[in-house]
């Protein structure tokens, strides 16, 4: 049975309408992304979800019953905010009761959640904290676990790695993985821009572009079989190669899509044929970006080290089984 | 066409809450503010007096203009607009407000300017000038005019050691010196207030325009004049504003310092006079209704002028 | 570039001056208050004499202490009160969006513009209405007019830079608007709340129109009124020894205050108007 349902759901402030038709259904215990660029719609979806916006037109429904005019306390969810939102003259343990205190849940049953739930998070020994005792890291789980007390069927987050610097969001991006899975039963809605969070925590990601969905479905359903040009060019690292011109239209399309990861270089013989602009050593892999003649810019990936200098001539050979084209309007040709 | 909002419970609530905890100040306000100037108004076009109200008529214009025709061929002109101490009252008030804001503006960015320097002592300093703003104005107008005081005041005393005056001035009680006692005062105890709004202006010019004008060897009067002062002035300008409408309903000073005057009466003082002092409620009442005529229209000019950012959108 | 001795010098005559003009009457209105019989009427600007006859005068005859109990209650309950009305008011103002919202608070500003004396005539009659005349509820009362609109101002300011995703964890922690303010809010407006109280206080401690207007009997009156009204037998015989001795006594707390809570009371009076 679905946890969360969107139907027909829309937003608008005044004229100007910013989410439209969204529909959703997301399962019991499923971890869901919203990911686009800033200014889709996906915090404001998220926040309609919380109840934090009023929703304009449509039904959400949580568990089958209708959550439109529900108070967000009363709607079984909890939500990670971007800033942690700790109260900050609260203690740690005063931080995570006080949903709890407001529920009128007994002082016994209290501590025993929010000891539970420190536990799980290792951090029983900074309950008697204050948030700015806290590093980045702690505070983060303390929103987290001020979540858990609460024991929701949905739990939201909005962005919340994007406070922390780039070596903790690796770890905590893991240990919100592993939380979902220690969680089973809870479906988890998660807010990013970063399709690199997206493709590694979601089981399906919703892909949010102007105020619309544009696909959704598993990572790897998005990664081989992009529903629009938007989606091909937003998901995947480094960036799918976008042509135009007399390429795409021996194909019948406007655009031609090929991933960097699906290009093939050689030094005597290829479909292609380039002069190396630029190569980019990542250790683990090499970009090489080769001007093509008649073609343009094409970004290729390699393994590894790849042996090439800026000003080689190369020959490319794009894989066939993993072109994708678009007509016009971005639409995928199938071809 | 706009879709009706569909809101939900929790802006519902809010909203609700909003009105509810607005109301308990909305309704003080009301009572001591809106119902009794809306009185006051009213009063002003009635014959009522102070033992008297309830049963107050309705008299039109006549506290405020009336020509009275004697018959004759011969009439003469009554009333708040033909009365002569009024006027007086009105000068009296614009000349203070104006003379002792200027001097509290040039006084007060003295001391802002000095206040904003980097020196050892400053915060003594600027907690010294606050004094004369903590302190009553009752007992400022009380020790002034006892330091002013004619025979054993120290003032005559100090001007007399220094050689400015020959002999000792009677500056509360003459006429000629009077006003300019009660400014004195006023500018005393209100340029701590000015250079403090001068000041928080000052503290938001930031540092590295200096260091720029510095290096390009702008002299010291001129960076002041080209930059310091047009980016204060916005800041200059709200303080004076504030003082301005501040000094035009003066009161206390006048009342304790030169108590029954022409030579100093403001228009608040002439008020209160009618309605308590004179038993002439109504006419009293017409007085206060034009002071508050006079402070609502520039403080709306003002408003607009400046476009006040009420809703916080801007910062 | 260092200034020059002479700039120096300056500037350091021009801080003296500024000082010493600032803090010269109050000294030398303590001086005057040390002195009595013929020493009153000799110009000293030293202390010469340690005589404490006219505080013993002031506090001894009993009314005095009275009106300073007065004054005391009057500003301590308009800063309760105030603050009361004025911080739900101003989380309304600050958090809540709804319609004339910046009309309103326009209004709550335009009145703190009021001239006390155009609503004397109204607002005594109010005062007899409620048979508050002569009572210092009188004052409580009728001083809301112009410490609610400032109070509501400063603490809608403060309230608006406060993060919004606080109070959006408290709401989905399932806290009422009320709890919010009481549990969340309050406990982090403690800064504003001491500026604006501290303000308050000093304006209700100094006013003068309302109080000798409301307030008819000697018992009943603050401070500010005794000592204006403090008199001698002939206009030959005013007591300025008591006079001063009066006004060093009420003005003292005042001066300790500003000295003690200087920064707050800056940012508050800057809060209102600057930023506007």
């Amino acid at each position: 049975m679905a946890t969360v349902e969107l139907i027909n759901v829309s937003k608008s402030y005044g004229n100007v309408e910013v989410l439209r038709d969204i529909n959703l259904s997301l399962q019991k215990g499923e971890f869901v992304v919203f990911v686009g660029p800033s200014g889709c719609g996906k915090s404001t979806l998220l926040r309609m979800i919380a109840g934090l916006e009023d929703i304009s037109g449509g039904d959400l429904l949580i568990d089958g019953k209708p959550m439109n005019d529900e108070m967000p306390a009363k709607r079984g969810i909890a939500m990670v905010f971007q800033s942690y939102a700790l109260y900050p003259h609260m203690t740690v343990f005063e931080n995570m009761s006080f949903g709890l205190e407001q529920a009128k849940l007994d002082k016994d049953e209290i501590k025993a959640r929010v000891e539970k739930a420190a536990e799980m998070l290792q951090i029983e020994g900074l309950l008697d904290r204050k948030p700015k005792q806290l590093s980045g890291g702690q505070r983060q789980r303390v929103a987290i676990g001020r979540a858990i007390t609460r024991d929701p069927r949905v739990f939201l987050f909005d962005e919340p790695l994007s406070n922390l610097d780039a070596a903790l969001r690796v770890d905590t991006r893991l240990e919100i993985a592993g939380l979902s899975q220690r969680l089973p039963d809870t479906t988890m809605i998660y807010v990013t821009h970063d399709q690199v969070e997206a493709m590694t925590l979601a089981d399906r990601i919703v892909v949010l572009n102007g105020g619309v969905v544009e696909q959704v479905g598993t990572p790897m359903e998005l990664y081989e079989r992009p529903a629009s040009q938007f989606v091909a060019g937003f998901i995947g690292s480094p960036r799918m190669n976008f042509l135009n011109g007399a390429v795409a239209q021996a194909h019948g399309a406007e655009c031609y899509g090929i991933r960097p990861e699906h290009i093939a270089l050689d030094h005597e013989n290829g479909d292609w044929r380039g002069r190396v602009i630029l190569t980019e050593r990542l250790g683990s892999d090499t970009f090489v970006h080769v001007n093509v003649e008649g073609i343009g810019t094409v970004n290729v990936r390699i393994e590894g080290r790849a042996e090439v200098q800026a000003g080689e001539a190369v020959h490319l050979t794009p894989d066939p089984a993993s072109i994708h084209l678009f007509d016009a309007r971005g639409q995928p040709v199938s071809g | 066409m706009a879709k009706t909002e569909q809101r939900s419970r929790l802006s519902r609530s809010r909203t609700r809450s909003a009105w509810l905890f607005l109301a308990p100040m909305l309704v003080m306000l009301l009572i001591v503010a809106a119902w009794p100037l809306g009185r006051t108004i009213w009063f002003s076009f009635t014959d009522a007096s102070l033992d008297l109200m309830s049963e107050a008529r309705w008299v039109g214009f006549r506290n405020y203009l009336e020509y009275v025709d004697f018959g004759d061929g011969e009439g003469q002109y009554y009333g708040l607009l033909a009365d002569p101490r009024w006027w007086r009252s009105v000068w009296n008030t614009i000349l203070f407000a104006a003379v002792s804001v200027s001097f509290e503006t040039v006084f007060g960015l003295i001391i802002a300017l000095v206040l904003n320097q980097q020196f050892r002592g400053r915060a003594f300093v600027r907690a010294a000038v606050l004094i004369p703003w903590a302190i009553p104005t009752i007992v400022s107008a009380k020790m002034w005019a006892w330091m002013l005081h004619d025979q054993f005041g120290i003032i005559n005393d100090m001007f007399m050691a220094l050689g400015m005056i020959s002999e000792p001035i009677a500056w509360t009680a003459s006429p000629e010196t009077a006003m300019v006692a009660v400014m004195m005062v006023d500018i005393w105890k209100t340029t701590p207030f000015m250079a403090l709004l001068i000041l928080a202006g000052l503290q938001m010019v930031p540092g590295d325009i200096y260091e720029a004008a510095k290096l390009d060897g702008v002299p010291a009067w001129r960076v002041f004049r080209r930059l310091t002062l047009p980016l204060i002035m916005p800041a200059v300008l709200v303080a004076v504003v504030f003082r301005a409408l501040d000094a035009l309903r003066v009161f206390d000073i006048v009342y304790v310092l030169t108590p029954n005057t022409d030579a100093t009466r403001t228009m608040s003082v002439y008020a209160r006079e009618n309605l308590f002092d004179f038993d002439q409620f109504a006419y009293g009442s017409a007085a206060s209704t034009l002071l508050f005529v006079v402070i609502a229209l520039i403080t709306i000019t003002f408003i607009m002028a400046t476009r006040m950012d009420l809703e916080g959108k801007r910062s | 570039m260092k200034p020059a001795l002479w700039q120096t010098a300056g500037f350091y005559a021009l801080v003296a001056i500024i000082v010493l003009q600032a803090i010269f009457p109050f000294y030398y209105a303590i001086l005057t208050s040390l002195e009595d019989g013929q020493a009153l009427f000799e110009v000293n600007y030293l202390p010469k004499a340690l005589n404490f006859a006219n505080y013993q005068a002031m506090l001894s005859g009993g009314v005095f202490g009275k009106q300073i109990l007065n004054s005391v209650f009057v500003a301590s309950v308009v800063v309760i009160l105030s603050l009361f009305l004025a911080i739900t008011a101003a989380f309304a103002l600050s958090r809540i969006h709804f319609r004339g919202r910046g009309l309103l608070l326009l209004t709550v500003l335009s009145v703190s513009m009021f001239p006390q004396i155009a609503v004397l005539s109204g607002l005594f009659e109010v005062i007899r209405y409620f048979g508050l005349f002569n009572s210092l509820w009188s004052l409580v009362f009728s001083y809301m007019i112009f410490t609610l609109p400032f109070t509501v101002w400063v603490l809608t300011t403060f309230m608006r830079n406060l993060p919004v995703e606080i109070e959006e964890a408290a709401i989905m922690d399932g806290a009422s608007s009320f709890t919010i303010i009481r549990r969340v809010f309050l406990p982090l407006m403690w800064p504003a709340m001491v500026t604006t109280g501290l303000l308050a206080f000093i304006h209700a401690w100094n006013e003068f129109l309302f109080a000798l207007t409301f307030l008819s009997t000697d018992s009943q009156r603050t401070v500010p009124v005794a000592i204006a009204l403090i008199s001698g037998r002939s206009e030959f015989e005013i007591p300025w020894g008591n006079i001063m001795a009066a006004s060093v006594i009420v003005t003292l707390p005042l001066v300790a205050l500003v000295l003690v809570f200087q920064r707050k009371i800056v940012s508050g009076l800057t809060a209102g108007a600057v930023k506007g």
